[in-house]
């Protein structure tokens, strides 16, 4: 292939220099800064072969800040450029790369790991587990989304970044009309954290069907299990459609192949009818979660039940199933003709109808409830009205009469900000706020708290509200710049500022993170919140390895909040009734296979097939020799478990011991 | 799971009528002289009843606890695999006349 090796670093742009010095002075600060505390026996040891489901989600979550960062400068970088007419700021190469790597990142690095951190560090607790049905596999997934994520970041310093859109349709995205090896990375890179995504999926199908505490039936599972259960199922359904559409077009770039090409009797709308199949069961794999995590916020801070449980069940199963029926509502000016736009015209309406009874439900929740304005409720509460205004903008695009007026304008981008956005960032921010006292024993400042989330807010609003108007007038997405007779300068602008107003609210969000940590106040109370209902608030905070000192027993959807109100063996539990507790051993075997996908998916991208194939071998070899692991794991000893219960429960009781 | 040890009598019944669709499977193939599209549409239709059978008849698809999850699981991913690929079919050959 005729790749340039003597120019693969990107060079002659100030910005990308600056951020290759950025990357090596970061390098160099972390491996200073780890030997200089010692801290890299700690680092291995405790993080990075950790098979614990808290651990492992705290990692996605701090890959999913990071990565939250690196998409948000995209977009900073994209408003910056479009605020003023006819700017140079970018070029239309680079303006292409970066809206590319803003919509993956988000998407694929950002939205899914954010979940899936959540979902791993709060689902077993939920459903009263020690830990996910298979803890290496767990870690597996983490460390193969991880070699994803850093082979698609390297991508804009090492050989140039894709530039199809995150969409990467065909023809565009094949070798006849981009030659260069940037979308190779996009076919390579996704496909390995497509991996680790189908296993998280299969192996919490598993976890929620089969770990349950005691007692607890599908129809008390935490709203939150439940929707965690219902999107590894679309995870299960939806991403192989997306395996294979990367690996023909992987084939089609590297191997040369004619499944999407124009010539050579090639389909290039096969690879959009395949993408979509996928990506539209994607959008709501990231937002059911979401939806999950504001049901129960919103049972918590109105002191209620969460209203209308039974058709908040059935409301998620029938947007799954409905989720895989509507994917040509994203290329109906492909001219499929009245009788399939029609149908999938219908079918994409009636997600309205479930999505509508959700929001209804969470409204009566609010009901004659005392409502506490704490972090997560503000979040959950903002959410609702912005949702909507982006679910009911949908209901119009969805028409494909009149999509046609509206089809890559920015009314679609205003759309899909105003779904995504307070649908799964809304939602992660709420559920950041809720849960980190659990995981880390102490609260995020609520003062600054509030400042994240007005500054947040309003910069969103003022982003993205002018993209509604802005497509109605006509402006197409993806353009690197307009005239300044086009008119459109105003609403470009206000824009650019609301996205600096939504960047300040991320400083404040880390601020509160930084500032949290140093001087908030420390509990180890088992239920900061003083009202919460499911069970990861009936262990020890922060929660201990072993979850649980004895697996607890469910009688109610509440199960925590029935404990309290009918009192509960678990709550009252002694030094005797502690038992040895069977975990894991941790594993340094997913790193090793995470390292080689990385490694076998640059060689592939760089198309220099002989060291793919070795790597791609010392990647399988990983999981041969894990077909031959016997480790049976450990036994937590009765006075470790003791010491640790101590902490939170009746001290007298349990210090005689 | 089914614990009871009696003689077998379900598989042995499952294994016969397996045995049966395969030798009908064959004598369709070699000793009809249908059209070629009516022998594959034929032969689709046994191996469907051949899995099917198979599921229910070996793969205890409809005994333990979570039976009803099992069965509701396949039914939904042999539909949603029909959704894809006929779907898929439909979509890309539905043109409009102008393309």
């Amino acid at each position: 292939m005729d790749i340039k090796w003597d120019k693969i670093l990107v060079t002659g742009d100030p910005l990308i220099l600056a951020s290759q010095i950025a990357i090596v002075l970061t390098m160099i600060g972390i491996v200073v800064g780890l030997t200089y505390f010692k801290k890299w026996g700690y680092l291995w040891r405790e993080w990075l072969t950790s098979v614990d489901h808290k651990r492992i989600g705290i990692m996605y979550m701090i890959m999913g800040v990071l990565m939250f960062f690196r998409g948000g400068v995209d977009g900073l970088m994209m408003k910056a450029q479009t605020a003023v007419p006819e700017n140079t700021f970018l070029d239309a190469q680079h303006y292409n790369e970066v809206f590319t790597t803003h919509g993956v990142i988000m998407i694929l690095f950002m939205a899914m790991p954010m979940l899936i951190g959540i979902m791993n560090i709060v689902v077993p607790l939920q459903i009263g587990a020690r830990d996910v049905a298979f803890p290496q596999m767990n870690l597996l997934s983490f460390w193969l989304t991880f070699a994803g994520a850093l082979l698609f970041n390297i991508s804009f310093v090492v050989g140039g970044s894709p530039d199809a859109g995150w969409t990467s349709y065909f023809p565009l995205a094949g070798k006849e009309f981009t030659p260069g090896i940037g979308n190779n990375y996009y076919m390579v890179a996704i496909q390995i954290a497509g991996f680790g995504t189908l296993m998280t999926g299969i192996n919490f199908i598993v976890t929620i069907l089969k770990l349950r505490a005691p007692g607890m039936t599908l129809m008390k599972m935490p709203m939150f299990t439940w929707t965690t259960l219902i999107t590894s199922l679309i995870i299960v359904i939806a991403f192989p459609i997306f395996t294979i559409a990367l690996l023909l077009g992987a084939l089609d770039r590297i191997y040369g192949a004619h499944f999407f090409t124009v010539s050579a009797g090639g389909l290039d709308m096969l690879w959009a009818n395949l993408f979509w199949l996928w990506a539209h069961p994607e959008v709501y794999i990231v937002i059911l979660p979401a939806f999950g995590i504001y049901s129960e916020i919103v049972a918590t801070f109105t002191k209620k039940r969460l209203y209308g449980y039974t058709s908040m069940v059935l409301a998620i199963v029938i947007i799954s199933v409905l989720s895989m029926l509507v994917w040509v509502h994203h290329f109906y000016t492909m001219g499929v003709g009245p009788a399939v736009n029609s149908v999938f015209s219908i079918t994409t309406a009636a997600i309205a109808i479930p999505t509508g009874v959700k929001i209804f439900n969470w409204l009566f929740t609010m009901r004659k409830g005392r409502i506490e304005f704490t972090q997560p409720m503000m979040w959950t509460l903002a959410f609702i009205p912005t949702f909507t205004i982006g679910g009911v903008t949908g209901v119009m695009l969805g028409m494909a009469a009149t999509d046609f007026q509206y089809h890559n304008t920015l009314f679609l981008v205003g759309h899909f900000h105003y779904a995504l956005i307070p649908g799964v960032v809304y939602a992660v921010f709420a559920a950041i706020y809720y849960w980190w006292p659990k995981v880390f024993g102490f609260k995020l400042s609520e003062r600054i708290g509030k400042w994240h989330f007005w500054l947040f807010n309003i910069g969103f609003n003022l982003t993205f509200f002018p993209f509604y108007l802005l497509g109605l007038m006509g402006a197409a997405r993806r353009m690197y710049t307009y005239s300044a007779e086009s008119g459109f300068f105003p609403l470009y602008f206000i824009s650019a500022v609301g996205a600096f107003i939504m960047a300040a609210g991320f400083v404040a969000f880390a601020y509160n993170i930084y500032w949290s940590t140093r001087y908030a106040k420390r509990t180890t109370a088992n239920d900061p919140w003083g009202n919460t209902r499911t069970l990861e608030w009936a262990t020890a905070t922060p929660v201990p390895h072993y979850n649980f000192a004895v697996i607890p027993e469910v009688r109610d959807v509440d199960a925590y909040w029935d404990m309290k109100k009918n009192g509960d063996k678990y709550l009252t539990l002694e030094p005797k009734d502690i038992k040895p507790i069977h975990l894991p051993n941790n594993s340094g075997q997913p790193f090793y296979m995470g390292m080689m996908a990385f490694l076998a998916g640059l060689f592939l991208v760089f198309e220099l097939k002989v060291l793919f194939y070795i790597f791609a071998a010392l990647f399988f070899a990983g999981m041969i020799y894990r077909s031959f692991d016997y480790d049976e794991g450990y036994y937590v000893p009765v006075e470790e478990i003791i010491e640790k219960e101590r902490t939170w429960r009746d001290d007298s009781k349990w210090k005689a011991n | 799971m089914n614990t009871e040890k009696s003689f077998p009598y379900s598989h042995i019944v499952g294994y016969l009528i397996s045995l049966a669709l395969t030798l009908a499977t064959l004598l369709v193939a070699f000793k009809t002289a249908l059209p070629k599209g009516t022998i594959m549409l034929i032969l689709a239709a046994f191996a469907v009843a051949q899995a099917g059978l198979q599921l229910v008849m070996f793969m205890h698809m409809t005994e333990g606890e979570d039976r009803d999850s099992k069965v509701v699981h396949t039914i939904y991913a042999i539909f949603m695999a029909a959704v894809i690929v006929f779907g898929s079919i439909w979509v890309l050959t539905a043109g409009h006349p102008i393309y």
